[in-house]
């Protein structure tokens, strides 16, 4: 499904990831860990190429493209391929001038072209799937941070994605809410889709991943069935971080 | 005492009129051209083409650094001399939307740019075009900071229009200046004709409170 190869990012002088090779297998849930600084939101960031990679090539589904220092993409290649991924952030970016119902239908409406009856249709089998159905009409000021969580999460299945890359869904919502989205995301595994996901949330991490993936200043340090992170690893320095987590 | 009073209500009408025939069209076509243009200059100046942003800042910095009179007396009188023949009306028309553009110009461009990052990447990812995140994600939000600043512009321009006097245009000041010339009652007539301003102002900026309403819909009050 997913294939990155030699990726590397460079923010001027500043290298942010050294050479990444990563595969993910269609219905596989990969879960990222690690420090702040080592790479992994900007890694995800490369997969829907809110981040152009330096080097490297990236490939998703049947739509594959090549990095070359100093080289631009058209934009419309590069279109192609965030088509294929859906993107939940961590602090949402739901667009605050429309209701939870009009930010699902967007997409559909500009992007995919569909008819507003259609779109509307998709969007509340979807905030129905989220557990929203009652707020299809809310602003997002209406909502709790949760429920802006799960719009987010629905605006990005709108628009079929082979893949769903969420960046620290839960990193800004209150303890007692992160559980809401938590199980929304867990729903979904089960139901096959494929995930790749930046998380803190270790507990879940090893509930949901069927691989963990530790990066650390660039790198792939580590990586394996959640088992194996989290109760034996291998580097030093995957040891030492999931250490002051009090994971080990 | 009956003298002023009869002198008041007899000049009201033709104040007022002079106010709907030339205050109040010349305040909203060159508010709606000039708001176009200050859209148009704004894009052009977050563009990247290096040359429109020059002209763009260029337009900006003559219009902003150069009196009101002085271009309308330039576009007005100064123009024929070229060949350039402009009736007085369109002519103030031409020099108030220019006004309105380059002011305004600056109040989009940081209105657009103080639309949080995450709207566009989430647009993006939706795999919008940057035409249509501009129109459907940004601007909506750009509009709704927009309209206090614009809105001062606006009543800026209904007492702007007074200048459009000095090209021959009978607009209500020069109404005012004629009947005051007539009757000597100076006094008198230009505070009645600061009272017609002050009421068409007070409509016209009325929408005001209705458009900022409108906007706010979606923002936790």
């Amino acid at each position: 499904m997913i294939e990155i190869r030699n990726v590397q990012k460079s923010f001027g002088s500043l290298s942010v990831l050294k050479d990444i090779s990563l595969q993910v297998k269609k219905g596989e849930a990969v879960v990222i860990i690690g420090p702040s600084g080592s790479g992994k939101t900007t890694l995800l960031r490369c997969l829907n190429l809110l981040e152009q990679p330096t080097n490297g090539s990236i490939r998703i589904g049947d739509a594959k493209l090549h990095f070359h220092e100093g080289q631009s993409i058209k934009r419309q290649f590069l279109m192609e391929l965030r088509l294929h991924t859906g993107m939940v952030f961590q602090s949402h970016h739901l667009f605050p001038h429309m209701t939870a119902q009009q930010n699902v239908m967007e997409g559909l409406v500009t992007v995919q072209r569909r008819t507003k009856a259609e779109a509307r249709t998709t969007a509340l089998k979807l905030l129905h799937k989220v557990g929203l159905s009652d707020k299809a009409d809310s602003y997002p000021y209406q909502l709790s941070g949760g429920q802006q969580q799960r719009v987010g999460i629905a605006r990005a299945l709108a628009m079929g994605p082979d893949v769903l890359l969420f960046d620290e869904p839960t990193s800004a919502l209150d303890p007692e809410i992160v559980g809401e989205v938590l199980k929304v995301m867990a729903e979904l595994k089960q139901e096959g889709m494929t995930m790749v996901v930046v998380t803190h949330e270790m507990q879940f991490a090893r509930s949901i991943s069927d691989r963990v993936v530790f990066m650390d200043q660039g790198v792939v340090v580590e990586e394996g069935k959640p088992e194996q992170i989290f109760d034996h690893p291998e580097q030093e320095r995957t040891k030492q971080f999931l250490n002051r987590l009090n994971w080990l | 005492m009956d003298k002023y009073i009869n002198l008041f209500i007899d000049s009201l009408w033709p104040l007022f009129k002079a106010g709907l025939l030339f205050a109040v069209p010349l305040t909203l076509i060159s508010f709606a051209l000039g708001l176009a243009l200050a859209l148009l200059t704004a894009l052009v100046r977050l563009s990247n083409i290096k040359p429109l942003v020059w002209m763009a800042r260029f337009y900006v910095w003559v219009i902003r650094g150069t009196p009101l009179l002085v271009q309308l007396f330039i576009i007005f009188y100064g123009l024929p001399s070229l060949g350039i023949t402009i009736g007085a009306f369109p002519a103030a028309i031409i020099g108030f939307s220019l006004s309105v553009g380059a002011y305004n110009s600056e109040v989009i461009r940081a209105a657009i740019q103080s639309i949080p990052q995450g709207q566009w990447e989430a647009a993006d990812s939706l795999g919008m075009t940057r035409a249509q995140i501009l129109r459907r994600i940004i601007l909506p939000q750009a509009a709704r900071v927009s309209v206090p600043p614009l809105s001062n512009s606006f009543i800026s321009l209904v007492k702007d229009t007074s200048l459009a006097a000095t090209i021959t245009v009978t607009e209500m000041f020069q109404r005012a200046q004629q009947i005051a010339a007539s009757t000597y009652e100076h006094m008198l007539i230009y505070c009645e004709v600061a009272l017609v301003y002050l009421f068409f102002s007070t409509i016209l900026s009325a929408a005001q409170v209705r458009v900022e309403k409108y906007f706010e819909r979606y923002v936790v009050r």
